[in-house]
């Protein structure tokens, strides 16, 4: 047994008066040994974050506070460091990797400088030693061209590099523990995967402890030896990976497993053929940034270039791929919140693109669409009713009547009509997206565009979303545009995918076939990037919401 | 299931409870809602203070203050009466101070609604008119308004108006730009809202809190800009207003200073209490702004 560089006995972080609970971690034991990985695994406010924070010291005091407990780094108690010795250690000899590449590091300075910063403050070098050190760091984060690399700045690299320079920045020290708070969630699945592989590479030569928080247990699968579950802040279960992964014990641990989308696609419906609701045929558009009076045109961007579509009755249509392929944008013109260049979209034989403003209002009762982030797209001035009975009342019903069947279609997504009077900040993330669904529904729409639906919700509220979506789906016989990055999710839902890159389907099918016998090398690699896909979750199926 | 969130959150204290226990707790602001009360009182107040016409004749000439318990705080060089003269002020100070910001506010969200909601060619428009009228210092804009349209104290209040809509233009133009790109817009355009409907029902009203910050600014400057102008002789003489008392005072400042300090008291306070009174607002509506 190595012993801990990281060993956290009974934390307990408080917080200010008023808050939603008193501690935001009680109790939280746990260690990392050198050359191990511990995840800790937990929903939006489980504590996770503030975790990190407070082995940092970098908690927002006076108001949340360490309370209790002890922090041992290396043998040291962190929690009695003064600030000098703590900024000595930060970047050091303990180092972090954050969500957020593009935020974390600063816009206006090269990456070589941000880099060389991290080796000035805690080397002591000089100035060709620590280029040399730097360059170094950057090849062995697989950055094609180094040299090229620390001259830019933050902009000028893609997202999956920034990563790859965050994690040269918190390993140019060689530190003893990396903390990396969800650094993987803001990349794509492709992306994702190779900075997984390369987080533990590194960390295997240099035998650092590493301290990975995440909500995803796919990530988990992919990368931990130690995973630590979190609930509200208490500890509810840990061990080894294998055991907490494949049979875990707390009833909230098999919740939380059961919730992932497991990646066999639905059986396929038996063949009949319903009629087709929806058609796009040759859908383009280009994205020109317009010039003002005096800047020249900069250079245009195709977003979507000739795509054909057909989504027949009661059919779930899944458009899938990563950021940048185009697929919010399909979302978009299908529901002519974009106009595009060229193309035609026909909703029962009527042309969507074509219409004048005053038919296109008329026309959109029979498409309505779920958005993305539940919290921007619900006014938050307005009661959950009139949002509801807005979309009715524009289109002719009286005020009192759409009211009335706000209430009821509160039921039908599973809120209580309590929910009625209130304003869109009194609910969760998975409440806002039911009464996003619920609003949708009230024009009783023939089609329902959902942009990335659940991506913004915690897996046991995002299989419930998606059993919900399921459900309505097939009672009012609805047919669904269901666009997501998320290959699990689509394997949920869909009957059909496409699978779109840089604006262009590069492969569509029933989802069953897509899966088990991808035919483009993108979809192959898309398939393969799934974090955890050699791990099937132990709890099958998931238990009626 | 152990995690199903259909459950809602007890309700939380109703927004107007939760912005007055925010307001409350800044000290400053309350001394600047003190000051505010206090002023409108005197407004309100002002004929039952000094019944009868506040420009008569009330006692001796400069007669200093505290020395007549008829006039407490003294008279100017005609024997007018400073004490009616700055309760019959605060409503003048008010009145234009309230009617000015509110037509400033008009005119400012109407364009900066308008700019920022649509872009193109509309913004660039707009935004050129306003930067005309930015490029003229307001001061020097209000005076050659008032000298075109003459000193009656309905066409100050106006021509205030106009010289101070540019700021609150620019800022709901701002607002705007950010506000309609988020999804909810996309979510009504979606329920096919118009565009007169989005603009008003949807985005302003949650434009509206700097506005609302904003206004107490305008409200002191109007003052200000009142007083001024009635410093300088321009504004109407028919009525009491503390510029115009200054403006008297000031033939007799080495002698009688008092006629002219008194009312300048009077401006400094309440102009002072706006500003702490935006102040307050501003916290109190943007709680996530400190700490």
């Amino acid at each position: 047994m190595t012993e801990a560089i990281l060993d956290i006995r009974d934390l307990r972080i408080a917080l200010p008066k008023g808050s939603d609970r008193p501690y935001a971690l009680d109790g939280l034991s746990l260690s990392v040994a050198s050359g191990e990985i511990v995840c800790l695994v937990g929903e939006s406010g489980s504590g996770k974050s503030l975790t990190a924070g407070a082995v940092m010291r970098l908690l927002p005091e006076p108001s949340v506070r360490v309370s209790g407990g002890s922090i041992q780094f290396e043998g040291d108690d962190l929690l009695s460091f003064s600030e000098t010795a703590m900024r000595d250690i930060r970047g050091n000899r303990i180092s972090m990797i954050f969500q957020e590449p593009m935020t974390a590091l600063n816009p206006q300075k090269t990456v070589g400088w941000q880099i060389d910063e991290v080796l000035r403050l805690h080397m002591k070098a000089s100035r060709a030693e620590r280029r040399a050190h730097a360059l170094e760091m950057l090849d062995r984060v697989h950055i094609p061209d180094p040299p090229s690399a620390y001259n830019a700045y933050p902009h000028q690299i893609s997202g999956g590099q920034r990563q790859r320079v965050m994690i040269a920045m918190a390993l140019s020290l060689s530190p003893r523990l990396i903390i990396a708070d969800e650094p993987t969630t803001a990349l794509d699945v492709t992306t994702q995967l190779q900075i997984l592989k390369l987080i533990r590479e590194l960390q295997r030569e240099d035998g650092a402890g590493v301290l990975f928080i995440t909500h995803d247990f796919g990530v988990v699968a992919e990368i931990a030896d130690k995973v630590v579950v979190l609930r509200q802040g208490e500890v509810v279960e840990q061990g080894p990976a294998d055991e907490v992964l494949n049979n875990p014990q707390h009833p909230y641990t098999r919740t939380l497993i059961a919730s992932v989308p497991d990646l066999k696609p639905p059986v396929p419906k038996p063949v009949s053929d319903p009629p087709v609701v929806l058609s796009a045929r040759g859908l383009k558009k280009t994205f020109g940034a317009r010039g003002g009076l005096l800047s020249g045109k900069r250079r245009a961007v195709t977003a979507v270039k000739d795509l054909s579509f057909k989504l027949h009755r009661g059919e779930t249509l899944g458009v899938v791929g990563e950021s940048g392929s185009g697929k919010t944008t399909v979302s978009r013109i299908v529901t002519r919140l974009l106009d595009a260049d060229q193309g035609a979209v026909e909703l029962d034989g009527k042309d969507l693109l074509a219409c004048s403003p005053r038919e296109l209002r008329a026309m959109r009762k029979h498409i309505q669409m779920v958005f993305q982030d539940p919290m921007a797209s619900l006014n938050p001035r307005k009661r959950v009713v009139d949002l509801i009975a807005q979309g009715p009342i524009v289109h002719g019903v009286p005020p009192e009547r759409a009211r009335e069947k706000a209430r009821k279609l509160l039921e039908m997504v599973e809120l209580s009509p309590a929910a009625a009077d209130r304003f869109p900040h009194e609910f969760s993330g998975g409440q806002r997206q039911r009464i996003g669904i619920a609003r949708a529904l009230a024009l009783e729409p023939r089609v329902i565009v959902a942009d990335e639906p659940v991506s913004a919700l915690d897996v046991s509220v995002q299989a419930q979303v998606l059993q919900l979506l399921a459900d309505l789906r097939d009672r009012l016989d609805l047919s669904l545009l269901f666009v997501t990055h998320d290959l699990r999710v689509a394997a949920q839902l869909c009957d059909r995918i496409m699978v779109m890159q840089k604006g262009e389907v590069v492969e569509a099918g029933p989802t069953a076939d897509v899966f088990a016998n991808p035919q483009h090398p993108y979809t192959r690699n898309l398939l393969s990037s799934i974090p955890g896909k050699d791990w099937t979750p132990p709890v099958r199926g998931i238990d009626a919401a | 299931m152990t995690v199903l969130d259909t459950d809602i959150r007890p309700e939380g204290p109703s927004r107007f409870v939760a912005f007055w226990q925010r307001y409350r707790r800044n000290r400053a602001a309350m001394l600047g809602l003190g000051l505010f009360v206090i002023v409108v009182i005197m407004a309100l107040t002002a004929g039952l203070v000094a019944p009868g016409d506040p420009l008569a004749r009330a006692a001796d000439p400069l007669t200093p203050p505290f020395t007549n318990s008829s006039v407490p705080l003294g008279t100017d060089q005609l024997g007018r009466d400073i004490l009616a003269g700055i309760f019959y002020g605060a409503r003048i100070s008010l009145l234009i101070g309230v009617i000015a910001t509110l037509i400033s506010i008009a005119i400012g969200v109407l364009i900066g609604a308008l700019a920022g909601y649509f872009g193109g060619w509309v913004d660039d428009v707009l935004m050129r008119i306003t930067e005309a009228f930015q490029t003229i210092p307001n001061f020097v804009l209000l005076l050659t308004l008032v000298a075109i349209m003459g000193s009656k104290i309905e066409w100050i209040t106006l021509a205030i108006g106009i010289v101070s809509w540019t700021a609150p233009a620019r800022m709901v133009r701002a607002e705007f730009m950010s506000l309609r790109g988020r999804e909810f817009v996309d979510a009504a355009r979606n329920l096919g809202v118009s565009n007169g409907a989005i603009i008003f029902r949807e985005i302003l009203p949650n434009a509206m809190p700097p506005v609302v910050v904003y206004a107490s600014v305008i409200m002191a400057l109007a003052i200000l800009l009142e007083s001024a102008l009635a410093f300088l002789g321009l504004g109407d003489p028919n009525y009491a207003s503390w510029g115009n008392m200054i403006g008297q005072g000031r033939a007799v400042l080495r002698t009688a200073w008092y006629c002219a300090a008194i009312p300048g008291i009077a401006i400094v306070l309440t102009v002072l209490s706006f500003s702490l009174l935006g102040e307050g607002l501003n916290d109190a509506l943007n709680p996530r702004q400190k700490k």
